[in-house]
């Protein structure tokens, strides 16, 4: 267990942190202010993999698929707002729930009718394809390097937004009283539409840059989700401060849980109970993390609500 | 002079920058209508708030029945006697008038985790719920779903539930709220009469209801008490008047 | 009225079913029939605390699976004759129903009780998605259960053996099934008359109102939960007779979405509501899947339609028009 194992370890949990970031950051403010839940989250970031796939495979280009890919993703989530989230918002979170997991279930078939049921892999740009000596020995891979670049720089981003700008203004003010909000007379409707929109674009950027590292399929959008989930409720709903702490937070207890714990548990157990207990643990390792914190914090570490 | 029913030493509450309560110390005895009044910002709902127990206060005591309750749930608090009607009106709106009422009165009848046996036939239960909604004028509307109920008579369905639990003490946060003149006399005509049977800690806005049924009146402007003392004293208060009295006209 | 006769009409039909299926050759009906009660029965749990308690949970196939995994574990080990474990003492496995299905609601009541203890001290939003991620978390504890098939799942050798009965008879063990359901159904009924169903509607409509008049909330909320989790077990058991296989795809978030239909499309709230919701929900996807292989594609718009028009559900809408005259 070399340190620049480790060191590979935590770059990787870092950029499953910065992905689940890009989902959990456009899930958290479309909750914390338009109290929406949305489950269908995960489908656009599936729809942005397989259209960035098809525009990849076909042209051989990844920044066209990119670019394509964005605005198309965007369009699918503006008329699925249209069609049908606009009229759950003024409904309990039940029928949300019930709703917007019908919009799985046809988001997975209708990909599933036109792509196919079998997984399309897609490269990344070449330009990114070597590995980065970040520290004189030791190789990573330019892509995720790149994508944890790009993560960051949305955070950076976001942030800037969230705290500088009037915009971000009553983004804030709207995640912890949305009544306030719309009584002072802000177009609560356009508000709802920009914040969703931002979600969608980052999702779809997700989706896109997750291609080129896991495989392109159905129901890609649901393992995601899950961890968006957990990664909204350990940071708390309606802040994106907590979606950036809870990803990293999961991204990195996962990575290294289940790159660290086979080893951890061969030590003190046999080789043949540690392998099955060490991969049950693995998987439940952000749950457990998940329900512990909620335990000390019921609303989440930052939530926005008072 | 035995020990007040309920006393209320040093209560701080701070929102951030923004002192709620700052220091507030009050008694109400047993037995009398003490009525809280106050300009808007007073820090009148931040004090309910504490004493109902969904807000922690971030010092002070608050002594009910001899028992520190500080550090105690609203609901460990309504078990020990405590009861108390919203503001805005907050009844089960799905339930008939009776089953709202009944489960004021269940709630002190033992422990309800019994699943067998009909809570409708349960006549210790039922019989004082319809005596209650009876005492607020309500014994008609007893099978009527608490939502289709109308606005006054939600009003005094929120008192019947406070009152049915037999509470020591009862924290009425202003009752008179959004209801019509006439509905308002009725209302105060209905206080009135349990005037001696119960202890009341009275939030009102609405003047003729205070000097109609205060036998104290505690005054409070921006966290802080200003005057506690007979309504005679308070109307004569200078101090009172400038704060508070004084933005009405007399 | 009109529900007392669809009430009997359908008890009757439920009855003769096997029969009615037999004199018109559709012995596979019978097998249909069965798997609707089973998720009636999975549906009335959930109705509990949903319906009546106004718990929206995610993740209810976590106890669904489990009692299913429970009687297939116990199944595996009477087969092999190996104990399940020896210490703290010696626990062999068991084929018997009297002995299996008790214990899969027993771990199920015990698992609801450790889940819910924990996602009880939330509520709302946070509430469903905590339910959702310990089933997830569930699903992947059997997923990683090699020694039980892991993804692959596990086949049972057989039914229950519950004697003087013949599980392994479609038409004794439909009977069987319908008998439990009803008697759940009339324990569902008294329950929720009950002091204890009381305080559960109270809390569902306002339970800052019944913390303030004196009821610790937590604790009644807890029972009702520990209560469906035991339900949905004996629900997941008997699924696992049926099917005589168990995998950690009954743990999946997508089963859990399919009981939240089966108690939407009957009625939230209604006890018959679940019953009327597995009927629709099974025949729905017997008409569709025949039609097209991608019948989901029809669901789920189908789904948002039901949510957005149709909220009160099949039974509700029955109670509604009843109401009216």
């Amino acid at each position: 267990m070399s340190p620049l194992l480790i060191l590979e370890q935590v770059l990787n949990g870092l950029q499953l942190g910065v992905m689940l970031f890009l989902m959990a950051a456009g899930l958290t403010l479309v909750l914390g202010i338009m109290n929406l839940v949305n489950l269908s989250h995960g489908s656009l970031y599936m729809v942005g993999a397989f259209i960035a796939a098809t525009v990849t495979r076909a042209t051989g280009s990844f920044v066209l698929g990119l670019l394509v890919a964005l605005p198309a993703t965007a369009l699918v989530g503006i008329v699925v707002e249209r069609v049908a989230l606009r009229r759950l918002y003024a409904r309990d979170h039940l029928d949300q729930v019930l709703a917007t997991f019908g919009l799985i279930l046809f988001f997975n078939e209708a990909v599933t009718m036109i792509w196919g049921p079998r997984p399309l892999y897609m490269d990344g740009p070449s330009w990114l394809s070597g590995a980065v000596e970040i520290i004189p020995g030791v190789p990573y891979p330019a892509f995720r390097l790149a994508i944890i670049a790009v993560g960051l720089t949305v955070a950076m981003l976001l942030y800037l937004l969230v705290t500088r700008t009037r915009l971000g203004m009553l983004i804030r003010a709207g995640a912890s009283n949305r009544e306030m909000v719309a009584a002072l007379g802000v177009d609560i409707n356009r508000l709802y539409t920009l914040v969703f929109g931002l979600g969608v674009m980052l999702a779809a950027l997700g989706g896109v840059m997750a291609g080129p590292i896991y495989a392109v399929e159905v129901g890609m959008g649901e393992v995601i989700l899950i961890q968006t989930f957990v990664v909204v409720v350990i940071g708390g709903i309606g802040s994106v401060r907590g979606a950036l702490v809870g990803a990293i937070l999961v991204g990195l207890v996962d990575t290294l849980g289940r790159a660290f714990l086979p080893g951890l548990l061969t030590l003190f157990l046999g080789p043949a109970t540690a392998a099955s207990l060490s991969a049950s643990l693995a998987s439940m390792a952000i749950y457990i993390l998940m329900a512990a914190i909620l335990v000390w914090r019921p609303r989440g570490l930052f939530p926005a609500h008072g | 002079m035995s020990a007040p029913l309920l006393r209320i030493t040093g209560l701080r509450k701070a929102f951030g920058a923004v002192v709620a309560c700052d220091g507030i110390d009050l008694d109400v005895a047993e037995g009398e209508v003490h009525a809280l009044i106050g300009p808007n910002d007073a820090g009148k709902t931040t004090l309910i708030g504490q004493l109902a127990g969904e807000i922690r206060p971030d010092s002070g005591r608050i002594v009910f029945r001899g028992r520190d309750v500080t550090p105690l749930p609203a609901h460990t608090r309504a078990a020990r006697g405590l009861a108390r009607s919203f503001q805005i009106t907050s009844v089960l709106p799905g339930m008939s008038a009776l089953d709202n009422v009944a489960l004021a009165v269940q709630a002190h009848a033992g422990h309800s985790f019994r699943f067998w046996r009909p809570a409708g036939d349960e006549t210790a239960v039922r019989e004082p719920a319809h005596a209650a909604l009876d005492r607020v004028g309500l014994a008609l509307r007893a099978t009527v779903p608490a939502a289709m109920l109308a606005h006054g008579e939600q009003r005094q369905l929120e008192i019947a539930m406070a009152l049915a639990s037999q509470p020591r003490l009862v924290l009425l946060d202003e009752p008179t709220a959004g209801i019509g003149a006439e509905e308002s006399a009725r209302m105060v005509t209905l206080l009135e009469s349990l005037r001696g049977d119960v202890t009341m800690l009275l939030v009102e806005h609405d003047m003729d209801a205070v000097f109609a049924l205060a036998e104290r009146i505690t005054v409070l402007v921006s966290g802080r008490v200003i005057a506690s003392d007979t309504p005679e004293a308070i109307r004569g208060d200078t101090e009172v008047r400038c704060a508070y009295l004084g933005e009405e006209d007399a | 009225m009109v529900r007392r006769g669809i009430l009997v009409g359908g008890l009757v039909l439920a009855l003769t079913l096997p029969l009615l299926a037999a004199a018109f050759g559709l012995d596979y009906v019978v097998g249909i029939a069965t798997r609707i009660l089973i998720f009636a029965l999975a549906g009335v749990s959930l109705n509990l605390i949903l319906g009546y308690g106004g718990m929206v949970s995610f993740g209810h196939a976590a106890f669904f699976g489990t009692g299913a995994y429970v009687v297939a574990i116990l199944s595996d080990h009477a087969a092999a004759g190996i104990p399940l474990f020896t210490w703290p003492l010696t626990v062999y496995g068991s084929d018997m129903a009297i002995i299996a299905w008790p214990a899969a609601m027993a771990v199920c009541a015990v698992l609801a009780l450790i889940i819910g203890a924990i996602c009880l001290r939330t509520g709302g939003l946070y509430f469903i998605m905590i339910t959702l991620a310990f089933a997830q978390m569930l699903y992947f504890f059997f997923v990683a259960l090699e020694p039980y098939g892991g993804d692959d799942g596990l086949s049972l050798v057989g039914p229950s053996r519950a004697w003087p009965l013949d599980l392994a008879d479609d038409r004794q063990f439909y009977y069987l099934i319908l008998s439990l359901l009803l008697f759940i159904l009339y324990l569902m009924r008294r329950l929720i008359a009950s002091r204890f169903g009381l305080v559960l509607r109270g809390i569902r409509e306002n339970e800052r109102r019944m913390q303030a008049m004196g009821y610790a909330t937590y604790r009644y909320k807890l029972a009702a939960f520990v209560i469906s989790g035991a339900v949905a077990g004996l629900a997941g058991a008997l699924i696992a007779n049926h099917t005589e296989f168990v995998s950690p795809s009954f743990l999946d978030w997508r089963r859990s979405g399919e009981i939240l239909v089966v108690v939407i499309m009957g009625g939230v709230g209604t006890l018959y509501g679940p019953v009327a919701g597995a009927i629709a929900y099974l025949m729905l996807e017997e008409v569709l899947s025949r039609w097209t292989e991608h019948w989901m594609i029809v669901l789920g718009p189908l789904l948002v339609l039901i949510v957005l028009y149709a909220k009160q559900g099949l039974w509700g809408t029955l109670e509604k028009m009843s109401t009216k005259r």
